[in-house]
């Protein structure tokens, strides 16, 4: 008889306690975050650094090493760059990135040596047309850049390149305490 | 409203008169339905949406109109643009039937409702006893569903929500007693007449039985209206939706409308019985002024238990269907006795009523009132972490 009772009282007990604790719950602040118009910050500005979103290329600094489109693992880097006979220099014709293809893995970050492909934090990529994924980064055909050993001095390329090594150090090399003290 | 249709029979004969009549039925009943019914449950299942979105620390819908106000609007458009699959296997009539019954089961309630002193649409004088007999169509309407869907699922769906309903009939009518010996009458518009606008002069707070019994009412119409903690029916996670699970577009959405509508009809009748329904002050002349309080007062009575009702849904766990039975046979239908007979036993007590019960009742809810409070505000306090010791009184057992 006293379990009955004790059955009844409990039941009633802990519907109480419960249906407080969802009481409280309407003078708290729900924790939806309304993406994407209803937020706080642009989600790009709460992502970390290091976050590999949609690759961009600096074409002010590019080599034309073409490490990166020897590193993707799915060939989605094109790029067509020839050594003009007459400046001996080399003309970068063709830049090309599908976007659709890219599975975003950094591996063509990594041995870039000026840093100047690289991912952004840019993620919102989506489109209604495949065509539209080829980012094609080189408009008109431009020589290569060529480091100076003795630094950069033309001050149009000087913060493009600081900030491509930047990256590299952040990005593409590990924690290694034998260089050069930047800590990742 | 009886009185013009009243005079409008009375000076007729024969043919007209059943044209009359005719015609009063489906003016008064396409505008009930239509007018009221139908947005209430539309309404219902969009503030059903929110309350239980805010508990669950989300936001519920709110980009269709203000707050997510004509979400109800678009999802019945929606419905009502859906292909009408019937599928092959099923028993076309009773497929096509069943939507209908069910919703024939609770809408026809709605004829003794008792919106305000002088709006009901028939006050017949055994009131609650109609409302809780045509109540029990809908498990016809279920069964067809779930025997016709052609489904080993939607079958056990129906016959579980039958049982359910069935079952939870007798606490039901147990429950009702106590209102009815105190008020002298089956009538609904009796029952509030019988009592007061004092929260202490309503029938819930007559006696510790009566509490129970109101207690016990909400209860059981909560299961007879297959809402959580006893939606076992249409388990959401479970029988996808039960003996509804064959059924897409409109007919689903009558199936919901009568959940949803139903809802109301439960606030309507806890507020009726145990609440003092439409009673307010006497502080006017004015008829129409009386009429909008008083109908103001029973619609936010019965839309309190409504919220009650989302609330419970969003925190109680389901019940299993043998705990479900065992609840309604071995712990309500005993409590629904006693409380028949103690509340009895106090009338014939104290038969000029006895008021210093009544104040202790009061005041006994008053004090469970800020008990409550004071919980919500240590759980908040709880919640925001810093510096506070949180005391563990949470109920054993």
């Amino acid at each position: 008889m006293t379990g009955y009772i004790r059955n009844v009282y409990s039941s009633l007990a802990t519907a109480f306690e419960g249906m407080s604790i969802t009481f409280s719950h309407f003078f708290r602040k729900p924790y939806t975050v309304q993406y994407p118009d209803r937020i706080p910050l642009p989600v790009q500005d709460t992502l970390p650094y290091r976050y590999r979103g949609l690759l961009e290329v600096d074409l002010e600094i590019c080599t034309g090493c073409l490490a990166c489109e020897r590193a993707c693992p799915i060939e989605c880097i094109v790029i067509e760059a020839k050594k003009d006979p007459s400046t001996k220099a080399m003309i970068l014709n063709r830049f090309d990135i599908d976007m659709a293809k890219c599975m975003y893995c950094g591996l063509c970050s990594e041995p870039c040596p000026t840093g100047s492909i690289h991912h952004t934090r840019e993620f919102e990529g989506s489109d209604y047309s495949l065509e539209s994924m080829v980012r094609r980064f080189v408009k008109v055909p431009v020589a290569a850049y060529k480091p100076k050993k003795s630094g950069e001095d033309d001050p149009e390329i000087v913060p493009i390149l600081e900030r491509g090594m930047r990256y590299i150090d952040e990005f593409a090399q590990p924690d290694d305490p034998k260089k050069s003290g930047a800590k990742s | 409203m009886q009185e013009f249709i009243d005079g409008l029979i009375g000076t007729t004969t024969g043919m007209e008169q059943h044209l009359a009549y005719l015609a009063g039925v489906l003016v008064f009943g396409a505008a009930v339905v239509f007018g009221f019914i139908l947005p209430i449950a539309g309404v219902t299942s969009w503030l059903e949406r929110r309350v239980w979105a805010r508990i669950q620390s989300r936001i519920g819908p709110n980009r269709v109109g203000p707050a997510g106000f004509l979400q109800w609007l678009a999802d019945g458009l929606k419905n009502l643009l859906k292909e009408d699959v019937v599928p092959d296997a099923v028993d076309a009539r009773l497929f096509r039937l069943a939507p209908y019954v069910v919703v024939t089961g609770f809408v026809a309630a709605f004829v003794a409702v008792p919106f305000a002193g002088s709006l009901i649409i028939a006050d017949l004088n055994i009131g609650i006893l109609y409302i809780t007999a045509v109540t029990s169509l809908v498990v016809v309407g279920i069964l067809m569903a779930g025997w016709s869907s052609n489904n080993k699922w939607s079958m056990l769906g129906g016959i579980r929500s039958a049982t359910q309903i069935v079952s939870y009939e007798i606490p039901a009518g147990l429950a009702i007693f106590p209102a009815v010996l105190l008020s002298g009458t089956l009538s609904m518009q009796g029952i509030i007449e019988a009592q007061g606008w004092e929260p202490w002069n309503w029938h819930m707070f007559h006696s510790p039985f009566a509490l129970a019994a109101f207690l016990l009412f909400f209860v059981s119409t909560l299961a007879e209206g297959n809402r959580t903690p006893f939606d076992l029916p249409e388990a959401e996670s479970e029988l996808v939706a039960g003996f509804a699970t064959e059924y897409s577009g409109m007919r689903s959405l009558l199936f919901f409308l009568a959940e949803w509508g139903n809802l109301y009809l439960i606030g309507a009748l806890v507020a009726t019985l145990y609440l003092g329904g439409w009673q307010v002050p006497d502080f006017t002349r004015s008829t129409f002024l009386l009429a909008v309080a008083q109908f103001g007062t029973f619609f936010l009575k019965a839309y309190f238990f409504v919220f009650v009702a989302m609330w419970i849904r969003a925190t109680l766990p389901r019940v299993r269907v043998d705990q479900l039975m065992s609840l309604c046979w071995k712990y309500m239908v005993p409590i629904g006795l006693v409380s028949m007979i103690g509340t009895a036993a106090v009338m014939v007590a104290f038969p000029e009523g006895n008021t210093t019960m009544r104040m202790t009742m009061t005041g006994l809810v008053g004090l469970l009132i800020v008990r409550f409070f004071l919980r919500v505000r240590y759980h908040l306090r709880r919640s925001k972490g810093v510096g506070f010791q949180p005391t563990g009184s949470v109920a054993q057992g």
